[in-house]
């Protein structure tokens, strides 16, 4: 008797050691990520990255200013067109729908969030660049749009639910309509939340490569306007790295860690905007 | 009938022109176009793959020989290489992250618990780009140097352990997509177990279980159907990333038992491939290979979806 209630004693404590360790390994992971970043990326990082266009294959030097700006103005295209439309389906399935097209266009939502990347950018690429017969900024930026959307919704919808109910009785009471109770005290009631549901869905797209593949592309040069291919930070990181040059591997770390560290960013300043606001609340 | 009718077509009026009709319906209009571009999508992949569809039927899913030149496509290759490398990840990465999820849910103090879930988190945001920039670089040589030639030694007479070692392959492919799925099923596993109510923990504890005994036979088949989901959604994200397994998985379209082969995977092929295709023959062979895909992840998703809905509205009784 004695000895079994030791064993399960001994048991219950190396089971837990080992949860223990599992959530140890899962989390110095993302250590181990960013200190091989900050390590091969920082004594690759010069001040060439950011102002120099790419050297010849090959040839050291250079930087890739221009898949910097592409890759801003990728994120740009993306968050004009996906922010209003997710925005919007997010007012309606938290604010106007019925519930069976609520679940509809959440469900549908969650559907077009679990599409592989790779898939949307097929699907771009057949409905924006097929048809004008070449890739094209406005493509790549329409592809990642349609990743943004369903993030953007989510966070509208989650948000909108949230804003608590004394304040939407207390517009409809002052004989304000549905709707402008909506506009002028429920979204500005959630706008911060939304906001950061805005960063959340920019970061994440900041780093998606497979859509940008074949419908950006790649470009050497700048690329001005909306109809020329243009280079982009991951895809950089994805060329420079399968190349068979060492300088290209050196700016590929270096991109990765002007990439990461981007993306991370982004994540922090959401946790920290969104507690700044609980504490306002309290 | 007809009176009725008017009379509703006048409360429509009067509520457009007071503005609740209008916003209703201009909402409406964004959140159908999210049905119509799911819809689009689906009717895209599917008419631009009619070309290899009418050419082998069924038997592209079953066609062992990927040859572009000679216009002979069987996906067969792509789908193994997809599924095993899956299967890889989710060996490894399922007790890994159940495990890092009961630590965070049941036994560290509050505060520990939500700063490690952020990093979590934060390891869900890093660009799969990123991942595949430290496995070529940093895993990849590692597996070669180090991990494969242990793996040969020891257990060297399994035939999944055989061949030459290179590093990349379904091996390495496997491993990162484990890193990169992990925090899926901690976060949702984690929520999952937070959520069994705590009467079920502490009927457990008071009838002389000890903690671990708890969790295992009352709190974890408590909260199974959520953390069956997670393992799900996170077998969906594995089956359809892309750049991290194309950059380690070596590119290779042949079947074989070993994982330390250099294989491919249906994704991978198709963003090696799509530019350089020059014959539409080729082109659509690609785009159906991303129809496969897509009904694969979208059955996946749908399926924990629903599972996850189920564990919101009750426990799941065992």
């Amino acid at each position: 008797m004695k000895t079994r209630f030791i064993l399960r004693k001994a048991i219950n404590a190396l089971m837990l050691g080992l949860t223990g360790l599992c959530a140890l390994v899962t989390v110095s992971v993302l250590f181990f990520i960013l200190g091989y970043l900050l390590w091969n990326g920082g004594r690759a990082l010069d001040w060439n990255f950011f102002t120099k266009l790419p050297s010849p294959p090959g040839e050291t030097g250079g930087g890739m200013a221009n898949a910097i700006a592409g890759s801003a103005k990728l994120i740009l295209i993306s968050v004009l067109v996906g922010l209003p439309v997710g925005f919007m389906a997010g007012v309606y399935v938290a604010e106007f729908s019925g519930k069976t097209m609520a679940f509809f266009v959440r469900y549908t939502t969650d559907l077009l969030n679990g599409v592989p990347s790779i898939v949307i950018g097929i699907f771009v690429y057949a409905i924006a660049v097929l048809p004008v017969k070449h890739f094209s900024v406005l493509a790549g930026g329409l592809a990642l749009s349609l990743i943004l959307i369903p993030v953007v919704v989510r966070t509208t919808e989650e948000f909108l639910r949230s804003v608590p109910g004394p304040l939407r009785e207390g517009a409809l009471a002052l004989g304000a309509r549905h709707w402008q109770a909506v506009a002028t005290v429920i979204v500005p009631a959630a706008a911060r939340g939304i906001l950061t549901g805005a960063i959340l869905g920019a970061a994440r797209v900041a780093g998606e490569t497979a859509p940008l593949l074949f419908t950006s592309f790649n470009n050497r040069y700048w690329s001005p306007g909306l109809g020329e291919p243009s280079a982009s930070l991951p895809v950089m990181i994805f060329t420079y790295a399968i190349a068979p040059y060492d300088d290209w591997h050196r700016q590929a770390w270096a991109a990765g860690l002007v990439l990461l560290g981007l993306v991370l960013a982004a994540n922090i300043a959401t946790r920290w905007i969104l507690s700044k606001g609980l504490s306002a609340q309290r | 009938m007809a009176a009725a009718a008017t009379s509703r077509v006048q409360l429509f009026r009067r509520r457009l022109q007071a503005g609740d009709e209008a916003a209703h319906l201009l909402t409406l209009l964004f959140g159908v176009s999210i049905l119509l571009i799911t819809v689009l999508l689906v009717w895209e992949l599917w008419v631009n793959s009619a070309l290899p569809r009418q050419k082998f039927g069924l038997g592209f899913l079953f066609g062992r020989v990927w040859d572009p030149v000679a216009e002979q496509f069987g996906a067969l290759p792509f789908i193994y290489g997809t599924v095993v490398t899956s299967a890889v990840a989710l060996l490894i990465a399922v007790p890994f992250g159940l495990g890092a999820a009961i630590f965070l849910a049941e036994l560290a103090p509050a505060r520990i618990s939500s700063a490690l879930t952020f990093v979590v988190e934060l390891l869900a945001a890093v660009p799969s780009v990123i991942f595949g920039l430290l496995g070529v670089f940093i895993l990849v040589p590692f597996l070669r140097t180090t991990v494969q030639p242990a793996l040969q030694s020891t257990l060297g007479y399994l035939p999944i352990f055989r061949g030459p070692v290179l590093g990349v392959g379904l091996l390495a492919a496997g491993v990162v997509l484990a890193i990169m799925i992990v925090p899926f099923i901690v976060s949702i596993s984690r929520e999952a177990l937070l959520a069994v109510p705590a009467e079920q923990r502490e009927a457990a504890l008071a009838l002389g279980a000890t903690r671990w005994e708890a969790t295992r036979q009352v709190v974890v088949p408590y909260a199974r159907l959520g953390i069956f989901g997670s393992v799900l959604l996170a077998l969906a994200r594995a089956l359809g990333e892309t750049m991290a397994v194309t950059m380690v998985i070596g590119n290779d379209p042949r079947i074989s038992a070993s994982l330390l082969a250099p294989g491919y995977s249906i994704a991978a092929v198709i963003a090696n491939e799509f530019t350089e295709a020059s014959s539409e023959m080729h082109v659509q062979a690609l785009i159906e290979l991303g129809l496969v895909l897509f009904l694969l992840t979208i059955l996946l998703n749908g399926v924990a979806r629903l599972l996850i809905l189920g564990m919101g509205r009750q426990g799941g009784r065992p």
